[in-house]
């Protein structure tokens, strides 16, 4: 019951089709990685579950209330998306105290002191604010509201290396003290994907895996070697996708690994999540 | 501690080893508090349940041991233990691995017997 339920939810915009019957669950207390490429659905998918954009058909439950007009179970799902809901003229400090007002749990102390740790002056205006700024500041009421479901559209956008690093902190230390469910799309999928504990592949508008990272990466391998010796050893496998250097041939295995069998000469090394990512998505 | 978690290892069974290298070293002496869950989770960016599943390895070979509400600390004689855990396995990681390439370089059993002279004169 304490889960945001999406059950056969499509939804078409003219003649795309961004969500085509997508079935998911996002349990309270975990960190989900929301990966695919531009275009994939992500951000209608988080729309849909925020009663932003309306599906076609299917429904999505929070806590197993329908969610479509409900303020009262919306109020338990943040969404920091693309666009930026404050007025432009609007002082920062101004957007938290409105946030307060919309969300119970708003926790301006944690905010003021997020934003001095980022280095967000709050007496200037939502306009004013840089792309990275702009991304810090919603992050930062994201991270303000105490609600049971966060949902963070491309929360790194813009952000230099160091504010990256402090987010990720921020964000882990944040979930420690008060866990939540919180779902993270992003295309810096290296640098989310310690972070994470479970990933969603979303591709074409359909759900492509939904499952621990760590299931989902020990489920295959990269081998590297001469091209003759790979192509000879694939040949029975379920390669995914191949990479070839002069001679040298790399090749992405999904299944498991007999370290008897390999050949002399042959690297056997893991899969990365970006590298099973793009393989798997690639056309 | 410093880890780069490049190696092909699962990253918990990497944090698990970064805290026995720091046992061995001394940084944890035995009986001294070893950091909290959340803070390995927010100062290698891992997720806290990779972090608990690496020190439970830990707890699990009486390594580390938990003090209700304080956190967790080495156990006495763990040094002692890590010592002779990793004296067996340096066969496996060291002395094989050392073989193979040898071989691969065409160096004799002498080869790599002057080397190690030369390795323990430094």
């Amino acid at each position: 019951m304490n889960c945001i339920e999406i059950n056969n939810v499509s939804k078409n915009y003219k003649d795309t089709c961004a969500l085509n019957n997508v079935s998911l669950k996002i349990e309270k207390n975990k960190i989900y990685g929301l990966l695919g490429r531009n275009g994939a659905g992500k951000s209608t998918l988080l729309n849909v579950i925020t009663n932003r954009v309306f599906a076609d058909s299917g429904e999505v439950l929070i806590d197993g209330i329908p969610s479509v007009e409900n303020d009262k179970v919306q109020q338990k799902v943040y969404l920091m998306s693309e666009v930026t809901l404050y007025p432009d003229k609007m002082k920062i400090k101004d957007t938290f105290r409105w946030s307060g007002e919309f969300y119970s749990g708003f926790d301006m102390e944690y905010a003021m002191a997020m934003a001095e740790r980022f280095g967000l002056n709050v007496n200037k205006t939502v306009k004013s604010l840089s792309t990275g700024y702009t991304s810090i500041f919603k992050v930062i009421i994201a991270l303000s509201v105490n609600t049971p479901y966060v949902l963070l559209d491309e929360p790194v956008l813009g952000l230099d290396a160091n504010h990256r690093n402090l987010f990720y902190q921020v964000l882990l230390e944040k979930y420690s003290n008060s866990p939540s469910a919180i779902v993270i799309s992003t295309h810096l999928i290296e640098e989310v994907s310690n972070v994470i504990e479970d990933i969603i592949i979303i591709k074409s508008g359909k759900i492509y895996k939904n499952e621990s990272r760590e299931e989902l990466l020990s489920k295959g391998y990269t081998i590297s070697g001469r091209a003759t010796q790979i192509d000879a050893f694939i040949a029975d496998k379920n390669v995914i996708g191949v990479d070839t250097l002069g001679g040298l041939k790399t090749a992405y295995i999904l299944g498991t690994l007999n370290r008897n069998k390999i050949p002399e000469g042959i690297e056997v090394t893991k899969l990365d999540l970006q590298k099973l990512f793009i393989q798997l998505t690639n056309a | 501690m410093l880890l780069e978690f490049n190696d092909d290892r699962p990253i918990f069974v990497q944090i698990a080893e970064g805290v026995e290298d720091a046992i061995l070293s001394g940084a944890f002496p035995e009986e001294s508090q070893i950091p909290s869950i959340t803070e390995f989770s927010v100062s290698y960016k891992i997720n806290p349940a990779t972090a608990l599943k690496g020190i439970n390895i830990l707890v699990d070979n009486n390594i580390v041991y938990k003090k209700r509400g304080l956190g967790m600390f080495v156990m006495e004689g763990a040094v002692e233990k890590l010592r002779e855990k990793r004296r067996q396995e340096f066969y496996n990681n060291y002395i094989c691995s050392l073989v193979a390439e040898a071989k691969r370089l065409q160096l004799t059993k002498e080869d790599i017997n002057i080397m190690i002279e030369r390795g323990f004169e430094k």
